[in-house]
């Protein structure tokens, strides 16, 4: 049988080209732009300005640099504040929880909602004054709870990591669930029989064969929060002032106001850590399947 | 442990978890009920149900929202891209599984790295309009279609390597061409990770707020997650509309959810215990 003639290459050829042109160059093409002036008024001839734009990023009083460490910052609480709760969730729904599956549904539920959505909800939710959050907080007495969510600068972000949860938590768990369910029963029942207690049984059967499930999480989650956008855009539009600012609000910024160069070249910032954190996933993930 | 013990567990565990699905429940009527009272009382918003119940809410938000064309627009975007990506992933997962050559997997890693890059939207708007794509819905629609393959290629490669390839073998000495066999034979074979890879895409696209965002110029190209936002800068103070908008706009996914909970789950299982 030739291969050749049974599996065509232009199987191939015709996909590759869609996710070349609209998804690959667009990218490697930013990267040459960012290093150009290239703006709202100069389409036509755009000039080389070497590093300009990156040192403009660092020098500038807007201080996008802030953006980089937010993005940063988001990326690993959101995921601390996530796969802790969600991993002892799931451990809670694991083992023949009667009801499991309605909780599971429930809870899976504000993962398939739109971010934007998820956003106008808490706006009115959160609203200093008639949100139902603070309004909630002084009828059970609770009243000295109350924050402005998102416009006390001390509080906004806890807000963004809390409304984030909300939406990811059951997200994160239903992973977790699949990897659990796929430990077998008898690993459990065998360290009961030699007297392990809880703690024994999470740190010596749990948390090993779950390894390959944390590390899907964590590439999920790594890639969601080095990208994210709608949810702070909505929540906060990287504000009060320039607290919630991200990578990619920054960008949509200098893009509205058509300064392209030094959108893109903030947007390869972005590029060079999405491409640094993928690679070191990939090379643990590799060392994983080794050790396996 | 003594099953009063365990009892005192099981109860504890339902509470937990009770309260934990009305924190997520809790929004959802929020707006829910908020979505058929009047304007001021929508304003002090809280749970109670609407002293006077106003259908006429979702009427005055289809017509002042734009949400027929928003709804069609977003049925485009999400079927059409969602399909039309599927059908290619299916074609180069099938080709790069069964090949098994060094550029063959390099070409796979190739589609893989597109999990974790971001897309460029300022050059990719940019680009568009010099290929006079933003006109009409085709940009938006290839944009989509090529950002999902990546994960497209991910998921139904590993479904392919599982599959048998004894099968092609007999077709083609049944006698028929290789676009034959692909779709009479292997389509079919694939359908269980098409339908969840269709459901999880259909589901994005729906959800996707930022592409649109960068790549519509005209509001009658807008999905109706955008048609909600635009609403919602321009009627900030009613909730109760905004409100309403918001249950319409949710309400397919929320449907697709119930309908296709099986393989979204699954696609899940698959995709996470495989890695």
């Amino acid at each position: 049988m030739n291969k050749r003639t049974v599996y065509p290459v232009w199987f191939v050829i015709l996909p590759l080209v869609f996710y070349v042109v609209f998804f690959l160059m667009p990218s490697i093409m930013g990267i040459f732009y960012s290093f150009t002036d290239w703006n709202v008024r100069n389409r036509g001839d755009l000039s080389f300005v070497g590093f300009q734009n990156y040192i403009d990023i660092f020098t500038s009083e807007e201080n996008y640099a802030s953006g980089i460490y937010n993005t940063l910052k988001f990326t690993i609480v959101s995921n601390i504040v996530k796969l802790i709760p969600a991993l002892f969730l799931a451990m809670l729904l694991q083992r023949g929880l009667r009801g499991k599956n309605v909780y599971r549904t429930i809870l899976y539920l504000p993962a398939i909602l739109p971010f934007l959505i998820i956003g106008l909800i808490f706006k009115s939710v959160l609203n200093y004054q008639d949100g139902i959050l603070n309004v909630g907080l002084e009828l059970v007495h609770l009243g000295f709870l109350k924050q402005k969510w998102l416009s006390d600068p001390e509080v906004v972000w806890k807000t963004i990591y809390m409304v984030d949860a909300w939406r990811g938590i059951g997200y994160v768990m239903t992973i977790f669930l699949a990897g659990l369910n796929a430990i077998p029963d008898s690993f459990y029942e065998a360290s009961e029989i030699d007297g392990a207690n809880f703690f024994h049984k999470f740190i010596h059967i749990t948390l090993p064969m779950l390894s390959g499930t944390i590390m899907i999480n964590l590439v999920f989650g790594i890639t969601y929060g080095l990208k994210v956008f709608d949810i702070i855009y909505v929540l906060t539009n990287g504000g009060p002032g320039r607290t919630t600012e991200v990578l990619t609000t920054y960008v949509y910024k200098l893009y509205s106001s058509g300064q392209y160069g030094m959108a893109v070249a903030l947007n390869t910032i972005l590029f060079v850590i999405t491409m640094a954190a993928g690679v070191l996933i990939v090379r643990g993930m590799s060392r994983k399947e080794v050790e396996l | 442990m003594n099953t009063k013990g365990k009892l005192f567990q099981t109860v504890l565990k339902h509470a937990v978890l009770l309260f934990l699905c009305f924190l997520v429940l809790a929004p959802f009527s929020l707006v829910l009920v908020n979505s058929f009272k009047t304007k001021s009382e929508a304003a002090r918003i809280n749970l109670s149900l609407p002293t006077e119940w106003r259908f006429e809410n979702y009427t005055e938000v289809i017509q002042k929202g734009k949400l027929v064309q928003g709804f069609t627009n977003s049925m485009i975007y999400s079927a059409g891209s969602s399909s039309i990506a599927i059908l290619l992933a299916s074609m180069a997962s099938f080709v790069i599984a069964r090949r098994k050559t060094k550029a063959m997997e390099l070409v796979y890693y190739f589609f893989i790295c597109g999990l974790f890059l971001p897309v460029n939207y300022v050059t990719l708007s940019k680009f568009l309009q010099a290929m006079n794509l933003t006109g009409g819905r085709a940009g938006l629609l290839l944009t989509f279609l090529s950002s999902m393959l990546p994960f497209c290629v991910f998921v139904i490669k590993n479904f392919v390597s599982s599959m048998p390839s004894d099968i092609d073998e007999a077709a083609i000495i049944d006698g028929s061409g290789p676009i034959q066999m692909f779709a009479v034979i292997v389509l079919p074979l694939l359908q269980p990770i098409l339908v969840t890879a269709f459901i999880l895409q259909f589901m994005g696209v729906w959800s996707d707020f930022i592409t649109p965002l960068y790549l519509t110029s005209k509001s009658s190209l807008w999905p109706m997650n955008l048609a909600v936002y635009n609403f919602f800068g321009k009627n900030t103070s009613h909730w109760n509309l905004v409100f309403a908008d918001i249950v319409l706009t949710v309400l397919p996914v929320i449907l697709v959810y119930l309908a296709g909970q099986k393989y979204i789950l699954g696609g899940i299982t698959a995709g996470s215990v495989k890695g």
